[in-house]
């Protein structure tokens, strides 16, 4: 029998690619995306209902998946205002400690 | 061959995770989904955001019902009333029976009324239901003045929303403490600093007797035990909840505090599995049958329910429960054995009457050599709770930074001491060296990423 904790499935250690090249900032936050954490959203809504364009960040969060929409504008709003830390900026450079809440500091 | 008929009684997380998972792995089998409310999904955490105005009620649904349609997934409004397991057929109040071969009960939990007398007074509300919710916020708009009772997530949530709408919100706790056995002194006082701010006034050592009402049937006072009256229109109750198992009620499966099933999700009888808030699973920590009143927990045992439903073998191991949230603006995480045992409590911790929405039984275990660390930096803290070498639970309040290493590390129980011998301190450090530890995992990773590819 397959013995797998399905969170932990979902939650594994931090990975970066090592092997892209290093790009300028400007073309870092270009390439940036919203990625969730799966085993943290509880699919209130809360993010896409205050995404300027209109994503459904909450059917991303809810496959797990990079919230991949062309038309994006990187604002940060979702992951701004997400109650459960789900959502969070991903470059080819990030580090996981410097992302979660970053963009409020400390929760206030 | 025929399709196989599997019904599910639920319409939450659990049993939609589990119509969803059922459809990837059988796409001819029939799937029903029963649903005593007559909404397609929606987000029962997020009944708090909608309360305080941060999402419109169109959003709180995670579903729509085209997307049923998609999924080949039939959604039935009914209340299933009855269960026959030798015949394989479940009955709804309607007078509809339903037959399967593979059944799942997802009907997750219900708040509990007031243990005293007014329970059934006009403004006597919960933080429960969407229909509940919609009744709350009416009552709200008319701000006057409410009390709020229990001890956890929803019932801060509750107070957090009535004190938003304008409501006088008065919040009664029967002890001295806020959420008084997850949190320790200092944790509890910097919540307590955020709901005073917000407007929200806490009584402590306050209980209520009995909720008075006016002639028209409506909430007037309630009555302390000290047998003086305390004014208000609201009284908010959420004093916890417990798993809706009237379905099951003469049926020879069994219970304890909810369907105890094996790690197949499966109940003592063969072809009935349970999942969500109404399912007891086995938890390796604490080695015994824990309910978890959770969301995630909620779709990871539906999911696990579901392959087993379809017949691929699956064990579901339960993860350390966790869970994230916002309260006055302050995030808070709760994972694992985090009760701050204090001296005098007893060796076992007790399994609570009703758990809280949002909680864990599991949380307010200790471990068997317990031990514990603290470190404060103003209102951000972070307290470890030790078994031996291991880590087996943690508590954030504010910064978050290190919620993911801390979850790594109890989920696949790292020994500590080898991650860094310095954790069990605490102090000004403790961040840093959980950051370290993050770090160096990190670096490892990648070397290993790097040299396969060589
Ligand atoms: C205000 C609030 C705050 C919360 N906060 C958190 C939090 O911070 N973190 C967290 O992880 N969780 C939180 N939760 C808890 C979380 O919502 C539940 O754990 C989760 O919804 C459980 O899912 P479930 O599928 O087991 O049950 P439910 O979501 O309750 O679904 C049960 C379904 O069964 C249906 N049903 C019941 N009985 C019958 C019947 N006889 N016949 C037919 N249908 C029936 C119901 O209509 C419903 O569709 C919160 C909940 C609330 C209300
Ligand atoms: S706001 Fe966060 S928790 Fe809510 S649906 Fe979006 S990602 Fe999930
Ligand atoms: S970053 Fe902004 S535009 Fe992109 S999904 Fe989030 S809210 Fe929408």
């Amino acid at each position: 029998m397959a013995k797998e904790s399905f969170f932990r499935s979902l939650f594994k250690a931090p990975t970066s690619d090592s092997d892209r090249p290093v790009l300028s900032q400007d073309e870092l936050a270009r390439l940036g995306r919203v990625v969730p954490d799966a085993s943290r959203c509880v699919q209130c809504g809360v993010c896409g209902y205050n995404c300027p364009v209109g994503i459904p960040v909450r059917d991303y969060a809810h496959r797990g998946l990079p919230v991949d929409d062309p038309t994006c504008i990187t604002c940060g709003n979702c992951i701004n205002v997400c109650p459960r830390g789900t959502l969070r900026w991903e470059t080819q450079v990030h580090s996981l400690l410097v992302n979660r809440f970053v963009l409020e500091g400390t929760g206030d | 061959m025929q399709p196989l008929r599997y019904l599910i009684i639920g319409n939450g997380a659990a049993g939609v995770t589990a119509a969803e998972t059922i459809r990837q792995h059988d796409p001819f089998g029939d799937v029903t989904i029963v649903s005593a409310e007559p909404y397609p999904m929606y987000s029962r955490p997020g009944l708090a955001y909608l309360f305080i105005n941060e999402i419109p009620r169109r959003q709180v649904f995670a579903r729509q019902p085209e997307w049923y349609q998609q999924m080949r997934l039939n959604l039935l409004f009914g209340t299933a009333v009855s269960l026959n397991v030798d015949r394989q057929e479940v009955r709804l109040k309607d007078g509809r029976i339903l037959p399967y071969d593979r059944l799942l009960i997802a009907t997750g939990a219900r708040a509990v009324p007031p243990p005293y007398p007014g329970a059934d007074l006009k403004g006597v509300h919960y933080l429960d239901t969407l229909d509940g919710t919609k009744a709350l916020m009416k009552q709200a708009k008319r701000r006057r003045r409410a009390i709020v009772i229990g001890g956890g997530i929803t019932a801060l949530e509750m107070t957090e929303g009535l004190a938003h709408h304008g409501v006088d919100t008065h919040y009664f706790l029967r002890r001295d403490r806020l959420w008084g056995k997850v949190f320790n002194d200092t944790e509890a006082k910097i919540l307590e600093e955020r709901m005073r701010h917000h407007g929200v006034a806490i009584h402590y050592n306050t209980e209520v007797a009995e909720i008075l009402g006016d002639r028209r049937g409506r909430v007037r006072a309630v009555r302390l035990k000290t047998g003086e009256e305390f004014k208000c229109n609201i009284v908010g109750v959420a004093i916890g909840v417990r798993p809706l198992l009237d379905l099951i009620q003469n049926t020879p499966i069994q219970t304890d505090r909810a369907i105890l099933v094996d790690q197949t999700m499966q109940s003592n009888v063969r072809g009935v599995y349970a999942a969500g808030d109404c399912a007891q699973v086995y938890d390796s920590w604490t080695k015994q049958h824990m309910l978890d009143i959770l969301w995630p927990s909620a779709v990871a045992e539906g999911h696990a329910a579901a392959l087993n439903m379809v017949g691929e073998k699956h064990e579901y191991e339960k993860g350390s429960p966790f869970n994230a949230c916002l309260l006055f603006g302050l995030h808070i995480t709760t994972m694992g054995q985090i009760n701050p045992r204090r001296n005098g409590d007893a060796d076992e911790a007790e399994i609570l009457q009703f758990l809280s929405r949002g909680s864990s039984e599991v949380w307010y275990t200790y471990p068997r050599h317990y031990a514990s660390a603290w470190s404060e930096d103003g209102a951000n803290t972070v307290r470890l709770v030790m078994d031996g070498d291991y880590l087996v639970g943690a508590l954030l309040v504010g910064d978050q930074s290190t919620a993911d290493p801390l979850r790594y590390i109890i989920e696949n129980r790292i020994n500590f001491r080898e991650v860094h011998p310095d954790f069990s301190i605490g102090g000004q450090a403790l961040k840093k060296n959980i950051q370290q530890f993050w770090i160096g995992l990190n670096q490892k990773q990648q070397a290993v990423k790097v040299s396969s590819k060589q």
